[in-house]
């Protein structure tokens, strides 16, 4: 046996015995796996399932063991994943800590800050938010005016956020933060604080979805401790961008799930009916044929992606157009998601809509959000454009 | 294409200002938040009367003013610019148009003088599934010594809870998709065995279920001629989709205009996004979608009015296009507001709201592309 299959086996072992089979039911709504001081699924064993993967550093899979990460290598990463997905289980975290923050904590943080810091990612003990995006500040983040004084023994920060997801919900927030004002990359610097610090507000913003994700953020007179500055003052519009390359990643990696637990054509059949063994619509018929050849061709090319940039250690053109192909992806199947339940895909709550058309109305609207957030589309591509095409602007 | 007239003119400029002031976006909001049965503002539709909007398709004989369906598209243009609730399309459109081209004259005496001063609210109850198609009817409606015994649901039916009556389309023979022995009725919604239960719908437009339990109904009840009643509802619902057609121009529209103006405000890296030229053909394009959609909803009311022979192709057409637009624009609505765009507190997600209901009542872009190619006999 190879010492692949060696740890596939441990692995297949490892979760048989610690897997919670409670968890094989369906999640509740509210019942994300985000950890946090905060975390109380209403099912405990999630918690019990977070910790018992945290231990093993599981939740943070290729991160090293010193900051109490899994140390697997991709390969033994990518038999932990299929593992997971053929017993079909819960993530045990979901965690911008995970996914963006700690990677550029990896690369730019000092020992001090990795040893306080990820460990408790890993965890799942610390919730972060990400406060990047300003009224002013959006696509042109580095526009971004919240601004940090240093006031000898602290930093003094003054200013706002917005569009901060779950800000009221988060535990610590990654900021960026103005430093010198006659500089405009060069001026923004990357703080880490607690969001109890006093003088943070996060104020909850209605999303058309109904629910309130995200938040406007309010600083202060926030004191934050000069250690908790990560790399060089007036540097952070680098850790920045690569945050935010890990956020794309991140998102390549997962598509924009969620929503209806349904297949687009399942619920094409159930709502529209078959004639002649086929679709009754033919027109909704050949648009959702277009729409399943379109995912395909995005799941390949993802692993296309991963191979090519496997081989030759550095990502693959087809990288820069993944986050654009997956939001663009997902509004697709969402438009399509309540264009085939017809009537029944336009309801809000209540009687007389079957629960799988409620929830595919909600998960259309949030789709919305996907060609916005982490960057638009717009901006994405923009950069494709001028960096992966060389066409450069003609202003 | 017949220019407006004086009239016309003084009818849109009306609107326009009695919807700004009176009925504006907020006025669909406060409707929304206070959860009513009723989801439209009734000092606001009895003042629809007084304008005389709610009898612009309605004989003078009864009240109306038998001003012709363009004239009422001014009005359903102006009052979708704002997405103003009311029972325009369901009473002032379909229930006066089936009563005017179908009603005994009892019928016509009893509900179109109501309808031209907002006396009655009167909704068409159609589909039974949820996608619109007409002649999918199994709703019974069995003789019953001199009338009919009615049995069956009707879904999503727009204005059901607001309901003083309902047209309702009925089997009298054959079979659930045949077009033949499809009957209209016309039933006040008090009579025993209808309950109604409110669908709150992502939207906030008024509808509901509507179930029929051996409703009891005489014979003069019926509109229209028995077992034959599919043209004359095709043909109102013809003229039901180039009203909506012409409400969904103006949400797109007004949807367009709002995001126009953010191009023009909006400052990201020190120059207005409106500079941008990915943003700006999208916009240009946008402006030819809702040109075109434009000619088609005026083609279409001309044609009714003016009795030509292609009126079904072109509302089939109006409603497409006008999906197609209203679908579009509000899309792009959100999109270039950026993340301001996904907040409830802002109009662009009750624009898209709006824009899918409208899209699928009375047949979606599919439904009216397929019949365009039926009808152009390929
Ligand atoms: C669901 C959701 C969650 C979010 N979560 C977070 C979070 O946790 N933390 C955080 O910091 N931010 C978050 N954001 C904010 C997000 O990053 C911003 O909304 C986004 O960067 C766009 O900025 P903006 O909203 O200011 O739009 P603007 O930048 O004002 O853009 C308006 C429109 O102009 C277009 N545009 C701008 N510049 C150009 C250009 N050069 N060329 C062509 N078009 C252009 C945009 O694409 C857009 O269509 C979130 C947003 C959403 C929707």
């Amino acid at each position: 046996m190879s010492d692949l299959e060696a740890f596939r086996s441990e692995t297949r072992a490892w979760l048989e015995a610690n897997y919670p089979p409670s968890l094989n039911e369906p999640m509740a709504e509210d019942d994300a796996p985000w950890g946090g001081r905060n975390y109380r699924p209403s099912n405990p064993d999630a918690k019990l399932w977070l910790e018992r993967m945290g231990a093993k550093g599981w939740t943070a899979p290729m991160w090293p063991t010193q900051y109490s990460g899994g140390g697997l290598s991709a390969d033994e990463n990518r038999v932990l994943t299929q593992e997971l997905t053929r017993i079909k289980a819960r993530p045990a975290l979901m965690s911008f800590g995970v996914w963006m923050l700690g990677p550029v904590l990896l690369e730019y943080a000092n020992e001090e800050q990795k040893q306080k810091f990820l460990p408790p990612i890993v965890r799942g003990e610390i919730r972060w938010c990400q406060g990047y995006s300003e009224p002013g500040a959006g696509s042109d983040l580095a526009g971004l005016q919240t601004r940090c004084e240093d006031q000898g023994d602290h930093y003094l920060i003054n200013g706002q956020k917005v569009w901060t997801s779950y800000a009221d919900q988060a535990d610590w927030i990654f900021c960026l933060v103005r430093t010198d004002t006659s500089k405009k990359h060069e001026g923004i610097s990357f703080l880490l604080f607690d969001m109890k610090t006093p003088g943070v507000e996060a104020r909850p913003i209605k999303l058309i979805s109904g629910s309130s994700p995200f938040c406007e953020t309010f600083f202060d007179n926030v004191k934050v401790p000069k250690d908790q500055l990560v790399g060089k003052l007036n540097g952070g519009w680098d850790i920045a961008k690569r945050l935010l390359q890990y956020e794309r990643q991140n998102i390549s990696a997962g598509g924009f799930g969620g929503g209806a637990g349904l297949e687009i054509e399942e619920a094409a059949k159930q709502f529209v009916g078959i004639e002649a063994g086929k679709l009754a619509d033919t027109d909704l018929r050949t648009r959702i044929a277009a729409h399943k050849m379109d995912a395909k061709a995005f799941a390949l090319t993802v692993r296309r992606a991963e191979a090519e940039s496997k081989a030759s250690r550095g990502p693959s053109a087809a990288t820069s157009i993944i986050k654009y192909a997956a939001a663009k992806l997902n509004q697709d199947k969402c438009e399509l998601m309540v264009e085939a339940m017809g009537t029944q895909g336009l309801g809000w709550e209540g009687e007389g809509f079957d629960p799988e058309g409620l929830k595919a109305t909600r998960a259309w609207l949030r789709s919305k959000g996907n060609s916005i957030e982490g960057g638009t589309s717009e901006v994405n591509l923009n950069v494709v454009a001028k960096r992966v095409l060389g066409l450069l602007d003609h202003q | 294409m017949a220019l407006l007239t004086e009239e016309q003119v003084m009818l849109k400029d009306a609107a326009k200002g009695w919807v700004g002031e009176r009925s504006p976006v907020s006025a669909l909001r406060k409707l929304r938040d206070t959860d009513v049965d009723v989801a439209f503002d009734k000092a606001a539709w009895a003042e629809m009367g007084q304008m005389g909007w709610t009898g612009v398709i309605v004989p003078e004989a009864h009240g109306g003013s038998e001003f012709g369906y363009r004239s009422l598209g001014l009005v359903l243009e102006e009052t979708g610019r704002t997405l103003v609730n009311s029972p325009l399309i369901t009473t002032a459109l379909f229930a006066a148009s089936a009563l005017t081209r179908g009603g005994s004259a009892a019928q016509k005496d009893a509900w179109l003088g109501k309808i031209a001063e907002a006396g009655a609210v009167i909704a068409p109850a159609l589909d039974e599934q949820a996608h619109h198609h007409p002649a999918r009817v199994a709703l019974t409606a069995k003789k019953d010594g001199a009338g009919y015994v009615l049995d069956g649901k009707k879904v999503f039916v727009l204005d059901a809870m607001a309901a003083d009556a309902f047209i309702v389309s009925a089997r009298t023979s054959g079979q659930s998709g045949e077009e033949a022995g499809v009957t209209l009725f016309l039933v006040p919604a008090d009579t025993a065995g209808i309950a109604r239960t409110r669908l709150k719908t992502a939207d906030s437009r008024g509808a509901g279920d509507v179930t029929f339990t051996g409703v009891k109904v005489s014979a003069d009840a019926v509109l229209g001629a028995v077992d034959q009643g599919f043209g004359l509802l095709e043909s109102v619902l013809d003229r039901t989709r180039a009203g909506l057609a012409a409400e969904m121009l103006g949400q797109a529209s007004q949807a367009f205009e709002i995001t126009l103006d953010y191009l023009k405000t909006r400052t990201q890296f020190g120059q207005l996004i409106g500079t941008f030229q990915a943003l700006q053909h999208r916009a240009a394009k946008m402006f030819t979608e809702l040109e075109m959609t434009r000619s088609c909803v005026e083609a279409a009311l001309d044609a009714i009015d003016s009795n030509a022979n292609d009126v079904r192709a072109l509302c089939s057409l109006a409603k497409a296009k006008a999906s197609e637009t209203v679908h579009l624009v509000s899309n792009e609505m959100v999109q270039m507001h950026g993340g301001i765009g996904m907040t409830d507190a802002h109009d662009a997600g009750l624009y898209m709201k709006r824009a899918r209901t409208s899209e699928a009542l009375f047949g979606s872009a599919s439904f009216h592309r397929d019949r365009y190619a039926t009808l152009m006999g390929f």
